[in-house]
This record gives C-alpha cells, sequence and structure tokens, in this order.
C-alpha cells in the first residue's frame, strides 16, 4: 500500500480546491447574469413576467441543489447532450445560483423609494434609462454586501458536485480518504480547506454590511 | 430525436416515495427541535448583554469582552468557534465528517442517526445568528423593567427577551428550516433512506432517472410549500401568539 504523508493529502486537496474554486466562480458569474436578466424581466411590465419569475425563484429555491444537479446531468443526457460534470455542475449550480441572486437584487431595488421611479419616468427617462441611471447606482450599494455574502454560499453549494461525479474538493477528500483510510484527518482539511476559502469573504461581507449601515 | 417521459414507471413505485418522504420529515422535525434548543442556548452565549440598546446600528459582533455579557470567555470562544466553522462549511463536508470521520475517533453512528446529528448541528449553528439578531434587538428599557420587578436572569431571558425576539425572526427562522429540510436530501450520500436517496433507488429499478428526479423535486416543491405553511400557522399561534398583544 502506498503511504500518504499528510503534505500529500494537503497538496491533493489544494489541487481539487483549484477546480471548486472555478466552479463556483463559473456558477457565481452565470448566475449573476441570468440573475440579472430575470430581475430586468420582472421590472418591465411585460405581461405575466413577474409571475415567471416568481415561479423560478420558488422552483429553484424549494427543490434541493441535490435534485437540481441531478436533473441537469441527466437531463442534459437525455436532450442528447454529451454530459460531462463540468457541463452538467456549472448549469445547475448557475441556476441555482440565478434564483438566489435576482431574489436578493430584487429585495434591493425594492428598498428604493418609488419617487425616484416616478421622478425618472416624469423626466421622460426610458425604462432603460432609469434602469441605467437611477436604479443601479442606488441599488448596488444595497446590493454588494448580500451578494457577496451569498457566494459563500455558492462555494458550499459546489460541493454538492461531488455527488455527479465531478473532481473538486469533496470527491478528492473522499477518495483519498478511501486511500488512506483515515478519513478523520482527510475530512478535518477538506473542512478546514473550505474555511480558509469561506470565513474571509463572511467576514468581507460583514463588514461591508457594516460599512453600509454606518452609512444610512 | 424523440425524448420519452414515462412516470407512470415512477409513480408506480409510490411506498418508496412516501416512506423517503417520511424519513425527510421525521429527520426535519427532529433536526429542527434539537436545532432550535441549540441556537436558542449559543445565541443566550453569544448575545451581547441582552442587547446593548436599538440594535440596528453597526457593530454586530465587534465588541468583545467587556460587554455586559454573563457568559463566560472561553464559552464565548467555543461557540463562536462553533458558529463560524459551521457557517463556513458545506453540510455534505459536515456530514461526511460524522459519518466516516467520527468512526475513526470512536464514535459510530447509523446513518440515520449522523444525518439528524449533522441536520441539528447544522441548524444550531445558524439558528444562533439568527435568534441572536433578535436579542439583541431587545430594547435596554425591557430589561432594566424586567430587572426593577425583580426578576431573575433566567426568568428576564426565557419570559422577556426571547419570545419577542423569537417573534421579530421568526420568519428568517422558518427560511433556515426548509433549508435544513432541503439539505437533507444530501444525507442519502450516506446511505440514509430520505426523499432524494429514492429516486436513486427507483432509477435503478426502471432507468426512469429523470423522471424519477422531476417527481421528487415536485414533491421537495410541495413538502417546502406545505412546511412554510405549517411553520408560520405555527409561529402565530405557539411560539408568539400570546404575547402577540402585549
Amino acid at each position: 500500500m502506498v503511504d500518504f504523508t499528510l503534505w500529500d493529502i494537503f497538496r491533493n486537496l489544494l489541487l481539487a480546491g483549484r477546480w471548486s474554486v472555478a466552479l463556483s466562480l463559473i456558477a457565481f458569474l452565470g448566475g449573476g447574469v441570468v440573475g440579472l436578466l430575470l430581475l430586468v424581466l420582472r421590472l418591465s411590465k411585460l405581461p405575466g413576467a413577474p409571475r415567471f419569475v416568481a415561479a423560478y425563484v420558488q422552483v429553484f429555491q424549494g427543490i434541493p441543489l441535490l435534485v437540481q444537479l441531478f436533473l441537469a446531468y441527466y437531463g442534459l443526457g437525455l436532450v442528447g447532450i454529451n454530459t460531462s460534470p463540468w457541463v452538467a455542475a456549472s448549469l445547475g449550480l448557475t441556476l441555482y445560483a440565478s434564483a438566489f441572486l435576482t431574489e436578493i437584487w430584487r429585495g434591493c431595488v425594492a428598498a428604493i423609494p418609488r419617487g425616484q421611479w416616478e421622478a425618472s419616468s416624469s423626466l421622460a427617462m426610458s425604462f432603460h434609462e432609469q434602469l441605467r441611471h437611477v436604479i443601479w447606482p442606488q441599488a448596488k450599494r444595497i446590493a454588494i454586501a448580500p451578494t457577496v455574502g451569498f457566494l459563500v454560499q455558492v462555494i458550499k453549494g459546489t460541493a454538492l458536485a461531488s455527488v455527479i461525479g465531478f473532481m473538486e474538493l469533496t470527491k478528492v477528500g473522499k477518495a483519498i480518504s478511501n486511500a488512506t483510510f483515515n478519513p478523520f484527518l482527510v475530512f478535518s482539511c477538506v473542512a478546514l480547506m473550505y474555511f480558509c476559502i469561506c470565513y474571509p469573504i463572511s467576514l468581507y461581507a460583514k463588514s461591508l454590511e457594516r460599512k453600509l449601515n454606518a452609512q444610512r | 430525436m424523440k425524448i420519452q417521459l414515462d412516470f407512470v414507471a415512477v409513480l408506480a413505485e409510490w411506498p418508496l416515495l412516501l416512506t423517503g418522504a417520511g424519513w425527510t420529515l421525521r429527520l426535519t422535525f427532529a433536526a429542527t427541535v434539537v436545532g432550535l434548543l441549540l441556537g436558542i442556548a449559543c445565541a443566550w452565549v453569544r448575545a451581547r448583554g441582552f442587547g446593548s440598546g436599538a440594535g440596528v446600528g453597526p457593530g454586530i459582533g465587534s465588541v468583545r469582552g467587556s460587554d455586559g455579557s454573563i457568559a463566560p470567555a472561553w464559552l464565548k470562544t467555543v461557540v463562536g468557534a462553533y458558529v463560524e466553522l459551521i457557517r463556513n462549511t458545506p453540510f455534505i463536508v459536515q456530514l461526511f465528517f460524522i459519518f466516516f470521520g467520527l468512526p475513526a475517533a470512536g464514535i459510530r453512528l447509523s446513518a440515520e442517526w449522523a444525518s439528524f446529528l449533522a441536520m441539528a448541528i447544522n441548524l444550531g449553528a445558524y439558528a444562533a445568528e439568527i435568534i441572536r439578531a433578535g436579542i439583541e434587538a431587545t430594547p435596554k428599557g425591557q430589561i432594566e423593567a424586567a430587572q426593577s420587578l425583580a426578576m431573575s436572569r433566567a426568568q428576564t431571558f426565557f419570559k422577556v427577551v426571547l419570545p419577542p425576539a423569537l417573534k421579530k425572526v421568526w420568519p428568517s427562522l422558518v427560511s433556515q428550516i426548509i433549508i435544513v429540510m432541503l439539505g437533507s436530501s444530501v444525507c442519502g450520500q450516506i446511505s440514509t433512506p430520505e426523499l432524494s436517496s429514492m429516486a436513486d433507488l427507483i432509477h435503478s429499478r426502471n432507468f426512469r432517472a429523470f423522471e424519477a428526479f422531476i417527481v421528487v423535486g415536485v414533491m421537495y416543491l410541495l413538502l417546502c410549500i406545505a412546511l412554510r405553511q405549517l411553520l408560520n400557522w405555527i409561529g402565530s399561534t405557539f411560539v408568539f401568539g400570546r404575547s402577540a398583544g402585549s
């Protein structure tokens, strides 16, 4: 049997950690784009749009991420796309993140007084101009803290990609623990690594929140 | 290319689905009870002297040490580490640690107990932070009033501070309990017979993976909506119904 030193375990986990981070970024950015589109759709006065977005959010927040990932994995295969765990995990996490982000941002937009909308439309601004020049600059400030906070949730969510065979931190941790027969040590290391990624972001989100509260 | 979905084959396995949903609900119920108690205890330790002021200002957690809290410093450190560790690691890793890691330390648990324990510990950490925010929002005058009525610390906490705090944060707690219920789908990975693991089982029987997960997904969605209604009702009837008027 090959002996694993602590450094071997750590090094392999670090290498796997790259993929966790990469997947988080894909999901976060993808979710941001889709979430923004959904938000604009919701704010527009298209008939049925708010109801559609509300249903979208309810579905993706009411179904476990694990089930969503399996649906993406098997669903993509069903429509004939050769599914790699990368594609399925990216798709599943993107949709998941978009539902949460659009809901977070909707709250931020709702926090802007109605008068701002009315004033800008009385200045004959178009919907696009209203969003661009009036709503966005104000909503942006409120939105940053909860958005950064949600990034932590996305990073933790990528751990579930292990169940569809995505080789990230948790999956590699399980493989190593099977090889070394030392799950206690390995999973402690895995948890520590997630903590080292997530905790600074949590602290940053908290300090942003504090700063925002101080400004009010 | 034609996709044929066969939901009948999946729904024919309804006893499995019901068993799974039963386990999901049982685990959620047990974890909610224990997790909320744990959360209240930890919130009590972490809250700054039962709230110092209006509680809307900044600085939650910014003051350490001489903040009027009655819990000893080492206990605050331990609880703080617990809360931050749980909140900043994925649930699946916590579950694997308990199920695969703890036996190495001599603690051997069945899959169901490990799932329950992981869920309760997870909810406890999140609930602690939520409830703490409610406790710290208690106006100082209420605590002073309770003290001037010669109420003990425990009386003040359980009769004056906690009920309105729970009322304030109940919607957040409900959301967190639902997140834990959805998170229990991960417990299938350690062979707990909960709902999502039944999708796997059905899949292995009739190869209808996509349909099985759609059915299970819809069931989760319904459970989620029903649980939210139920918890809102429980909240308004039992948790703070009596103190609502006062």
